[in-house]
């Protein structure tokens, strides 16, 4: 024990010296903190719309204008025809078009019924299909429009159904509510696994780890001794993070506080337990790195920060579940929004868990004092 | 105090052979040093002997104990100062030492008489971090630190390697000193004028021992006559001595020409230079060094 005590007393020191890291661990996290929710926005504005009217009706003119301020689209010009219109799109001025035929005011007032043809630019996923979405809707309204005057105010007998969803824990749809804890997580995710590696492999470059090799000092107490000083750090960062949360985003966890830690502290047995693991198979920072940043960009895609778990194939929602940062994500957004407890994150608490256990074991047995 | 036995070692699942058939032992209180060129195997001994490296086969003992069965009470009593300076170079001095000590479960204060008369030499720099410190006080921290829990045995693998002449003689007197403790000291160097001031000396060279002796009895086995031949125009010289049919050998030697010769008879050698233009040659008997020897020993 009183070993363990020096050797952190040891790791503090240089890593307090060491400004450039504390920089890195503290400055950095900050920043992307406040940049990336910012700007990772998932709701889609200024989509770019190219209208073809041949039609020039009053009709035809309301419902542009209905597209117009609906707040989503900007619209970039007429074209005489879709030929032209295309055109737009493949300059990339236009996000989609929308085509009103001749004859569209007097087909619907005569027949009921009129089609209008809207062409979409897919190479942006997002956009496309969620501009897609917007504008379905909005014509919809039209529709709905243009038969309360035909009925004169008469009331409407044929059946509707109306959606009126109510978006629970997050009513106004604030994407900063599930994205600041998401992209906090995968701020951890880096300082815990990345540095932990890091750390380690600089003594083997340096050659301190042979003469550390060749003291009585116990293998887990070095290990320990190496792990601590990281857990310290990532708890101070995802306090910070925290606070940032608060004082920038307004976000107050819901749920408690002590969930959130414990589930933190779990989750950082399962990320140094991979930096171990990493610095185990590593000589130089450099292998470490590579290393390094093939998993955490994984983790970083694929975890649900950015996209949705639950809509990946099920081979890859296998693979996932054995990723600790969805498991932590989870409980974030959980808590975070939902205010859930201890015992509703026992399955991803448990999952943490045997993960960080693996990992442990796996990098205790391969990490050896001798060759 | 250290006892090697067939200890054999390959690199890279055989292919590379490191050390072979090695056998010597070291007594108690001695300084023993392995003398050979770079890449002779001298670090893979000394990291089999520190419990780092396993050997392929053979077995080991250090202070009675076997290198692969009791390597942690090898680590307890073992002082070990690699090739490499391998201190924090972010701590200073004074915590450098200080961590050691902790970590073997001492402290400076209970072992200073050992450290004494090496660390009043860095002691005013010991607010200074290590990696800011010069070549010769970077191994005197290393040499304190790897004697502050006051080791039976002491490993310095090549411990004045990029240090200056003043600090390395500096730096074996305190060997000496150490071993009027009676500290067993096990030292590698890949100078030869170090070689005479150990008790004994193993000649190595890729990864096989050529010879084990003390430096004097090594200069004394020299076989033959060594003659210094002095004068002229140092390169020509030297061709021209290799070129003589009676000559054996014939090595530069700072500015003489170290030379053996067939038969111990060399009358024709001064006409011979004449003969080629060399004009003042002087030719003389000398004591072979431990490099003599070890030249010659390499060349069988």
């Amino acid at each position: 024990m009183k070993t363990l005590f020096f050797l952190l007393e040891k790791e503090f020191k240089q890593l307090m010296r060491n400004k450039g890291v504390i920089r890195t661990l503290f400055i950095m996290p900050a920043v992307q903190l406040i940049l990336m929710p910012m700007a990772a926005d998932y709701s889609v504005k200024n989509i770019h719309i190219a209208v073809v009217d041949n039609d020039h009706s009053t009709y035809s003119q309301k419902l542009i204008n209905k597209i117009k301020s609906s707040g989503y689209f900007t619209l970039t010009g007429y074209a005489p025809s879709y030929k032209e219109a295309l055109v737009l799109v493949e300059q990339d001025k236009a996000d989609l078009t929308l085509h009103i035929p001749a004859g569209f005011e007097r087909t619907l007032v005569r027949e009921n019924t009129e089609k209008i043809y809207v062409a979409i630019n897919a190479i942006s996923g997002t956009k496309a299909s969620l501009g897609g979405a917007y504008l379905t809707s909005i014509m919809q309204d039209f529709n709905n429009q243009i038969r309360l005057q035909w009925l004169h105010g008469t009331p409407d007998n044929t059946p509707q159904v109306t959606v009126a969803p109510y978006y629970w824990y997050n009513p106004f749809m604030d994407y900063h509510l599930y994205m600041v804890p998401g992209i906090l997580v995968t701020l951890i995710t880096a300082l815990a696994a990345m540095q932990s590696a890091f750390n380690i492999v600089a003594e083997k470059e340096s050659g301190t780890i042979e003469q550390i090799n060749v003291t009585p000092i116990k293998k887990h107490i070095f290990i320990i001794g190496k792990l601590l000083p990281f857990l310290v750090l990532a708890t101070l960062v995802f306090t910070m993070g925290l606070i940032l949360a608060r004082v920038i985003y307004g976000i107050v966890p819901l749920g408690s506080l002590v969930t959130l830690y414990l589930s933190l502290i779990m989750y950082l047995f399962a990320m140094l337990g991979l930096g171990l693991l990493i610095s185990t198979y590593s000589n130089t920072q450099m292998q470490a790195m590579s290393l390094a940043f093939f998993f955490i960009n994984i983790f970083n895609m694929l975890s649900g920060v950015f996209t949705s778990i639950d809509s990946m194939p099920l081979w890859a929602q296998y693979i996932v579940e054995t990723f600790p940062p969805s498991h932590f994500i989870k409980i974030m957004r959980m808590v975070v929004l939902k205010g859930s407890g201890l015992g509703d994150i026992t399955y991803h608490l448990a999952a943490m868990f045997v993960i960080g256990l693996v990992f442990n074991t796996w990098a205790v047995l391969n990490y050896s004092k001798r060759s | 105090m250290i006892t090697l036995n067939n200890i054999k070692k390959t690199y890279n699942k055989g292919t590379v052979s490191a050390v072979q058939n090695i056998n010597f032992s070291v007594n108690k209180g001695e300084i023993f040093g392995l003398i050979g060129p770079d890449g002779a195997g001298k670090t893979t001994l000394f990291r089999i002997l520190t419990t780092l490296l396993l050997a392929d086969e053979g077995t080991a003992t250090v202070n009675g104990f076997d290198v692969v069965k009791d390597y942690g009470k090898i680590r307890d009593c073992v002082g070990y100062m690699p090739g490499k300076f391998s201190l924090y170079q972010d701590l200073t001095i004074e915590e450098n030492l200080n961590f050691f000590a902790t970590v073997f479960g001492t402290t400076i204060r209970e072992n200073y008489h050992l450290i004494k008369d090496i660390y009043v030499q860095i002691e005013p720099f010991k607010n200074r971090r290590a990696g800011k410190l010069s070549g010769g006080m970077k191994q005197k921290l290393a040499l304190c630190c790897a004697l502050i829990h006051k080791p039976v045995v002491l490993f310095l693998d090549e411990p004045t390697t990029g240090v200056d002449v003043v600090s390395r003689k500096e730096f074996w007197e305190m060997l000496k000193r150490l071993k009027a403790q009676g500290i067993t000291i096990l030292v590698s160097t890949a100078y030869m004028d170090e070689a005479k001031l150990c008790d004994r000396i193993a000649l190595i060279q890729k990864g096989k021992i050529l010879s084990i002796e003390t430096p004097e009895k090594i200069v004394e086995s020299f076989p033959v006559k060594l003659f210094a031949i002095r004068g002229g125009k140092a390169y020509k010289l030297l061709e021209d001595m290799r070129a003589f049919n009676g000559t054996d050998s014939c090595f530069a030697f700072g500015d003489a020409l170290h030379v053996t010769f067939k038969n111990d008879e060399n009358n024709t050698v001064l006409q011979y230079l004449d003969s080629k233009g060399h004009i003042g040659v002087s030719i003389e008997t000398i004591t072979p060094t431990v490099e003599d020897c070890f030249i010659r020993l390499l060349k069988k």
